[in-house]
């Protein structure tokens, strides 16, 4: 019975969404308050119930009710409680349905800060984001239902796939809609100021902070994700330029733009009708990830078999949602276009170049993503776009653009001085390539290693910049803690998401130059040499898991005959699917880590193994988390606290016709 | 006024300078490295060149997974029922590799008409076939049934 509720509670959560959005969408266009009223309660409704059809969901995994055919599919009574709860959303349905909650979970968000926002905007707002909901809602229910039954009832589910018995699984999927949905926000908002046309200081400001909290959970779910395929597929890879791994960049890179953009837009007024164009971009790339990962077009190793008539129903909505939006741009932009001037060595010109070069990024990406698909629908053949090109293409763009993202703070809006150019560049620049070359030189590496020395050279300006910009600005206050502590978030959090990005660059020019691997033949006993590491087979055992058996070896690295880690990778066989899995084991270290993985079992005893050296990969990472948690500085700024607080002092909302 | 105008003009070409230039960076790095995909029968009739980088689909032929001496070089022969391509892939095959199961690989001929790969891609899930695969069995009108190549493994 409690499934029926579930599916019950998703009904009525559609329904609320169509109430979410005609009424509110209706009566800002009539200019009716009662209709407009509707939206937060509705919003706050339709949240409700989703939470409800989605604990339901999580009940039956929990009890086992394999009556149930998506947890039948996706869980097993020997699955652990942890993948229980997380299987929710190891298969499609459930994770359509996480999608859903998560859109209601930031709806319920905008729908409790509105009281700050003009009536007329934020009843278009929440009624946009209804619409968004009530197309995945829609999605679900027809196409995707989680609640169905299966008669006759099997006697034990089929497991959950075991690629995503992880813990990296628990938290990547969450983060990564966290941040896809999030943008659905700034497109709310964008969508909202162009039906009422006009796009004012109160889009502007509003705009910032959701975009730059969705980026942060979106930065979050992708470095998981990278983290995840790192260890658990087992390639040692840390990023493949697959096409999943594409859709969830892309809205990244635009997300990037569109954040560095709405700063201009809101201190200096300007890029409007850009930063509208890059908000209704980023969720669209959003809405395509998805549609790529959901409907099965994709050769990956992400693509699970699944239903095309699910992938028109997405491509339909997608191309709803694009076209619906490009088409009110068309018709609204160009009234509230303004140009405003600025010096070629300004922060806007800086902006702008920082802008064209995420774009054209993403531009490529998304070129190389979907041309294969476009060739196959065609009919003019097969193929694929494969990793060099990737490479070749984005590298030589973000180069450039690191060099102007650690110039861009300390350069002046509107004019900046034309001393500071060569000043920085002999006061920073240089030292940063001086200490590029020693790296290299104590690495004992030449020339032809330029790749790494110019990513050291420009981490070194990036994070020597940072240095540089907020000692200046400190300057002008006298360098006590007050002055520091003085200083807005926002400008701290600027800092070290660039600093960040240094330290990202390093991990990657390291670990790309002078990884190391090998792949052998190893009996018990026998040991091989990598990068100064013996990593030597002592033993293969039997173990037993919850739902699996396995071998696992035990592998002994030393260094110069001092043992330094002890690796334990496992062979799994999951015994429901059947199906092998290889668990790697890595030694982590913020200067290398040290990486196994156990191959095929050989007819005379002896295994193959696959050994990694990654030095400094963990950078990668490192450079991700501070990335994000610049991001949550930007994001809890004071301003923003102070409006939140200074909005619930006032208590009555402002009305503003449109 | 006039500064501001050359300013603007300066702008508007450095960005329209860069982005030909981005483009140029990506048609070029495009066409070195788009990789076809290729039947079995395709590549038994003549249609790659040794030594040009292209992807083939198939089968694992059931039984004919061999292990090379050094122990980590595996060939094997990969069919969509009308034409074989043995394989050759050194390294940790992926863990739904099987004999009886898709995979699409990703390599070069050699001169003896050997497929050298360097990647070998088995999915996720083991009732999903890679596309190319499915299509090119379905145009050999030969879509094999799943139960029947397990069962025909010895």
């Amino acid at each position: 019975m409690i499934v029926e509720w579930g599916h019950f509670a998703l009904t009525i959560a559609f329904v609320l969404a169509l109430v979410q959005s005609v009424l509110p969408l209706w009566g800002a266009a009539r200019n009716r308050a009662d209709w407009m009223a509707v939206a937060v309660p509705a919003a706050w409704g339709q949240g409700l119930f989703l939470v409800l059809a989605y604990g339901v969901l999580t009940y039956a995994f929990i009890v086992h009710d394999f009556s149930v055919l998506y947890v039948a599919q996706n869980s097993n009574s020997t699955l652990p409680l942890i993948y229980r709860i997380t299987g929710v959303w190891g298969g499609h349905e459930g994770s359509i349905l996480l999608w859903a909650l998560i859109l209601a979970g930031w709806t319920v968000a905008v729908a409790a800060g509105a009281r700050s926002l003009p009536t007329v905007y934020a009843a278009r707002v929440i009624g946009v984001m209804g619409l968004i909901s009530v197309g995945f809602l829609a999605f679900t229910i027809f196409t995707s239902n989680p609640f169905e039954r299966v008669f006759p009832v099997p006697a034990d589910g089929a497991d959950l796939n075991p690629l995503l018995q992880d813990p990296g699984m628990v938290i990547h999927p969450p983060m990564l809609y966290m941040g896809y949905v999030g943008f659905s926000v700034a497109f709310a908002l964008a969508v909202a100021a162009l039906l009422g046309g006009r796009l004012d200081a109160t889009w502007a400001r509003w705009s910032r902070p959701w975009t730059t909290a969705a980026w942060m959970f979106l930065t979050i779910g992708i470095a998981l994700g990278s983290h995840w395929a790192y260890y658990e597929l087992g390639w040692g890879g840390w990023w493949f330029w697959d096409p999943v791994e594409n859709a969830s960049f892309m809205p990244w890179l635009t997300g990037t733009a569109l954040i560095h953009s709405l700063a201009v837009t809101e201190k200096r007024d300007g890029f409007k009708a850009w930063s509208v164009l890059l908000a209704l971009t980023t969720f669209s790339l959003s809405l395509l990830g998805t549609f790529l990962v959901r409907s099965g077009v994709l050769t990956s190793v992400h693509a699970f078999a699944t239903d095309p008539g699910r992938g028109l129903f997405i491509l339909t909505f997608l191309t709803l949602v694009v076209g619906g939006s490009l088409v009110l741009y068309a018709w609204r932009a160009p009234r509230v276009r303004a140009l405003i001037h600025f010096a070629p060595l300004s922060r806007e010109a800086l902006l702008l170049a920082n802008n064209v070069l995420l774009v054209v990024a993403a531009a490529a990406v998304l070129l190389g993503t979907l041309y294969p698909l476009a060739v196959d629908a065609l009919g003019l053949g097969k193929l694929s776009v494969g990793p060099p090109y990737f490479n070749t293409v984005f590298v030589p763009l973000m180069l450039p653009l690191v060099v102007f993202m650690g110039l861009g703070p300390l350069i002046a809006w509107r004019q900046g001085k034309a001393a500071d150019l060569p000043r920085l560049v002999w006061r920073i620049g240089l030292p940063a390539l001086i200490g590029a070359v020693v790296c290299l030189a104590i690495l004992g590496l030449g020339w032809r290693r330029y790749v790494l020395g110019i990513s050291l050279w420009l981490a070194f300006w990036t994070l020597g910049l940072s240095a540089y910009g907020i000692v200046q600005r400190l300057g002008r206050r006298g360098y006590t803690l007050r002055a520091w502590r003085q200083l807005p978030r926002g400008f701290y959090g600027m800092h070290l998401a660039h600093a960040g990005i240094a330290l990202f660059m390093i991990g990657a020019g390291v670990v790309s130059t002078l990884e190391a691997e090998r792949v052998v033949r190893l009996a018990p006993g026998e040991a091989t040499e990598l990068a100064g590491y013996s990593f030597r087979l002592d033993a293969v055992y039997p173990v037993t898991g919850p739902n699996y058996t396995a071998d696992e070896a035990l592998i002994v690295v030393s260094r110069q005959g001092r043992e330094v880690a002890r690796l334990r990778p496992q062979k799994r066989l999951y015994t429901v699917r059947q199906q092998m899995m290889t668990q790697t084991a890595f030694d982590a270290g913020m200067m290398r880590d040290l990486f196994a993985a156990l191959g095929d079992r050989l007819p005379d005893g002896a295994w193959s193994v696959r050994v990694h050296y990654k030095p400094m990969v963990r950078w990668i990472w490192l450079g991700t988390a501070l990335m994000a948690l610049g991001g949550l500085l930007a994001v809890t700024d004071r301003r923003y606290r102070l409006d939140a607080v200074r909005a619930r002092r006032s208590g009555v909302a402002q009305v503003q016709p449109a | 006024m006039k500064t501001a105008r050359k300013n603007r003009l300066l702008l508007i070409l450095t960005v329209v300078v860069g982005v030909g230039l981005a483009a140029f960076l990506v048609s070029l790095a495009f066409r070195e490295n788009l990789t076809f995909f290729f039947t079995p029968t395709q590549v038994a009739a003549g249609e790659v060149r040794p030594g040009q980088p292209f992807r083939v689909g198939g089968v694992v032929i059931p039984g004919s997974v061999e292990r090379q001496p050094d122990g980590v070089t595996v060939r094997f022969r990969l069919t969509d029922t009308r034409a074989e391509v043995p394989v050759q892939y050194t390294g940790v095959l992926p863990d739904l590799f099987k004999e009886g199961q898709g995979i699409v690989a990703r390599g070069t001929l050699d001169g003896a008409g050997l497929f050298v790969a360097d990647q070998v891609l088995a999915k996720h899930d083991e009732n999903y076939m890679p596309p190319e695969v499915a299509d090119a069995l379905k145009a050999q009108g030969a879509m094999p049934d799943h139960e029947m190549l397990r069962k025909a493994r010895p």
